[in-house]
């Protein structure tokens, strides 16, 4: 069983929280993820990736927004309560090396997943520049962390309310523009984020490597509902990825299947929020 | 055709029954032939598309004492030829005859672990039952004794009575075995090495156990009780368990012998990533593998509505690509949940295909509709990138290919649209790639399943392997087949080298 150890909230819907696994934590390593459910019989299995690992506390840290009723039921567990599924770490990891120049961008939450590749980077001798972005400031995370890490630090919001007003794409096509062309780019966040950082790097042909998170079930290699097309092939997030060459996914396609169960969700949390109600309401 | 309850069945096995009961002993062949085969008592159609509860409700007493009497007691046992864990099928079913079922439940587990299992998704019109003398005799596959119904009579009889009994433990060894998956073949393995004595720990990726058994069977086919059993009766045993522990991920395979102490692992991973049929149209929205779409119906209880959160496709019109077992499968829970037209697309005939016959009969029953003799050949979608029909082609069969099925050839020009909002595709799955990914010096065949030798060994040390992994998509008592020959061959692995150590003491 996985205990919750810490939580902290980062911002209105996003949590952070440390949660006892201790082989997760000796095993893990950038780029990875885990699946966990709230509830063993009827619970969904919810792809997280992994932020941070204490190997010495024997726990990991996921940091995530909430976006449904797994997610909400996730939020409202305590320290000292027990996860009653959590497996990992899945996934491939990041491959690391000294690439030169590196250009970390991240996008609302996919700044969690972002920070330990920086970091992994930043240790493996890279310069690293690091642009996060979100739409206003309450919902920047991390950026003490990131700046800790960065050569050059760059905070966008796309309200203006913090940091640089506008999207994430236009401080990093200055970057491309630069005289000394980053030599690879990695963005992490929503999906139309990544879409177009794709785009904004292409001309400038600076490999561009995206994080997916797709529907998922297993996680393992057996169902199949995490495929994307990458170049002309069938791919699998789950073994393959989750990391792939942003020129190369078809986005479309793949926000396209992530809206696959989207009314039923919603209604899922809609029902589940209107439980809630009745029930503070019974409780008054 | 009228539904016949399971009423009414008993009724007439107990008039038969009182006909035969004084001369079991002295039936002639002839006259053995003549006792009408027993019909498997079912749910009514209209009643059992509406839940997961079991579809064969299995033999009365009275019809399998009927059913047992039918077996002529051949000197040359064709059906235990045929039995993939040859099981002394003409004993067993001698003391079914004799009333005698806990007599029956020993020759059994002779052979075989899981009975109950077995017994309801066996393909027994392809082993056992296919050269039955009384079939032969009647010239009629299904009028064979049926023998996968008396198996199932007798697993269920022992349950329901409370008599199954823990297998004898011998004395601890103190040698660890690891068993990689919790599926039909790691079952086997983990009861077989357990009962020699050594320590056996399961290490199952998802939060529940039975493998394929849970996520990929239907309960309306093999209910979860039957697989909770099972299990209890190894924790009974000693056996550990570890959920939510994937090798190769949470400990690399090699971990488990040089960090974890085990003396051998056996990988029973099962199948891997689903094949789907490239063609156009395969990434829209309303296209599942079936391994996706059973999973979430099974194993994520996405059946159970109001409970689940796994949500499932709102399908209406659904068209299930494939002609196995899992096909079936799909077909006959995409119907449970809620799909007004269900069709089931096969490229060749009735004949050539691969899914029991007993589920072929149910799926019908249910008003799954079959398309022979056509096939996918673009998926076709709307503006909002989801799937609104197929365009098929027709097919007819031409000369026998390799497997010596007779090829489809198409008939160019025979397109057509089939109106349909899901597909699902069910036409087998490739290898898992987790433990060849993390284990480069495992070797593997052109289709990634692991090459083992004739003890189920693999290339690499103190590692074995069996079941889907190393046969591709294929059946649970193959898989089973393949568990106990691993079993067999770890536990006098282990017997050596205890042999060797006590010489160095001694």
């Amino acid at each position: 069983m996985n205990k919750i150890l810490f939580k902290k909230q980062l911002s209105k819907d996003v949590y952070l929280m440390r949660i006892a696994a201790p082989m997760i934590a000796e095993e893990r390593a950038a780029g990875q993820f885990i699946i966990l459910q709230v509830d063993e019989d009827y619970g969904e299995r919810i792809p997280l990736t992994i932020a941070d690992a204490d190997i010495k506390e024997g726990s990991i840290t996921i940091i995530y927004q909430v976006v449904g009723k797994s997610t909400l039921v996730l939020s409202k567990m305590e320290v000292g309560e027990e996860l009653p599924a959590l497996v990992g770490p899945l996934g491939t990891a990041t491959h690391i090396e000294k690439f030169g120049t590196v250009v970390c961008v991240g996008g609302g939450i996919g700044v969690a997943p972002l920070h330990p590749i920086a970091q992994a980077l930043k240790n493996a001798g890279n310069k690293v520049i690091a642009i996060i972005g979100a739409r206003n400031k309450e919902l920047i995370i991390l950026e003490n962390e990131m700046n800790a890490i960065a050569d050059e630090f760059i905070v966008c919001t796309d309200d203006g309310s913090y940091g640089r007003k506008g999207l994430v794409t236009e401080p990093l096509k200055e970057i491309c523009e630069r005289e000394e062309k980053p030599n690879m780019v990695i963005a992490i966040g929503p999906p139309l984020m990544m879409k177009f950082c794709s785009e904004t790097t292409r001309p400038y042909e600076v490999f561009t490597q995206v994080s997916l998170n797709t529907i998922m079930v297993d996680g393992t290699g057996m169902c199949g509902g995490c495929r994307v097309n990458v170049g002309n092939q069938v791919k699998f997030v789950c073994v393959d990825g989750p990391e792939f060459d942003g020129h190369k996914v078809d986005f479309d396609n793949m926000i396209n299947r992530l809206n696959s169960y989207k009314e039923i969700e919603r209604d899922a949390h809609n029902c589940y929020l209107d439980a809630l109600v009745d029930e503070k309401e019974a409780e008054l | 055709m009228s539904h016949k309850t399971i009423e009414q069945f008993s009724e007439e096995a107990k008039i038969l029954i009182a006909d035969y009961v004084t001369k079991v002993d002295d039936l002639k062949p002839k006259e053995r032939t003549k006792i009408p085969p027993q019909e498997m008592p079912a749910q009514d159609p209209s009643t059992r598309i509406n839940n997961l509860d079991e579809v064969a409700l299995g033999y009365t007493m009275e019809q399998a004492r009927i059913e047992a009497m039918r077996c002529l007691q051949c000197v040359k046992k064709n059906c235990v030829d045929d039995c993939p864990v040859k099981i002394d099928i003409p004993r067993f079913i001698d003391h079914v005859a004799h009333s005698d079922f806990e007599g029956a439940a020993g020759v059994i587990k002779e052979a075989s672990l899981l009975p109950a299992i077995c017994g309801r998704v066996c393909p027994q019109e392809v082993q056992c039952q296919q050269n039955c003398t009384v079939g032969k005799a009647l010239k009629d596959v299904d009028k064979a004794v049926a023998i996968g119904r008396l198996e199932r009579f007798v697993a269920d009889w022992e349950r329901m009575t409370g008599k199954i009994s823990i297998p004898e433990i011998k004395p601890t060894t103190g040698k660890k075995v690891a068993v990689v998956g919790s599926g039909p073949a790691g079952l086997v393995v983990a009861a077989d090495c357990r009962r020699q004595g050594h320590h056996v720990t399961i290490f199952e990726a998802f939060h529940k156990l039975g493998g394929v058994l849970r996520y990929g069977i239907p309960e309306f086919r093999l209910p979860n009780d039957i697989i909770d059993r099972e299990i209890e009766t190894l924790t009974a045993m000693g056996v550990e368990i570890k959920t939510n522990f994937v090798v190769g991920k949470t400990r690399k395979l090699m971990d488990l012998i040089n960090k974890g102490g085990y003396d051998a692992v056996f990988l029973g991973t099962g199948a891997g990533l689903p094949v789907f049929m490239n063609i156009e149209g395969e990434s829209l929205v309303g296209v599942f593998s079936a391994n996706e779409y059973l999973t979430r119906a099974n194993l994520m209880r996405a059946f159970d509505k109001g409970k689940a959160d796994t949500p499932i496709y709102p399908s209406k019109k659904i068209a299930v690509l494939g002609g196995g077992n899992v096909a079936m499968d799909a077909a006959r829970m995409s119907k449970r949940l809620g799909a007004e037209k269900v069709y089931v697309v096969y490229r060749r005939t009735e004949v050539e295909m691969p899914a029991r016959k007993e589920e072929v009969m149910h799926a019908k029953e249910e008003g799954i509709e079959f398309l022979f003799l056509q096939n996918a050949k673009k998926i076709l979608g709307d503006e909002k990138g989801k799937v609104n029909g197929i365009e098929c082609l027709r097919y007819e069969l031409g000369e026998p290919d390799s497997s010596g099925r007779r090829r489809p050839v198409e008939l160019a020009g025979s397109e057509f649209i089939l109106d349909v909002d899901s597909v699902i595709v069910a036409i087998g799955n490739s290898s898992n790639p987790l433990i060849s990914q993390s284990n480069p010096e495992m070797k593997v065949n052109k289709w990634g399943n692991i090459i083992v030798d004739e003890d189920q060994k693999t290339s690499m040390d103190k590692i074995f392997a069996g079941g889907d992994i190393v046969l591709g998509a294929a059946t649970v008592i193959l898989a089973m087949g393949e568990g106990r020959r691993a079993a067999e061959a770890i536990n006098k692995m282990l017997a050596e080298e205890t042999y060797s150590e006590n010489q160095k003491i001694n």
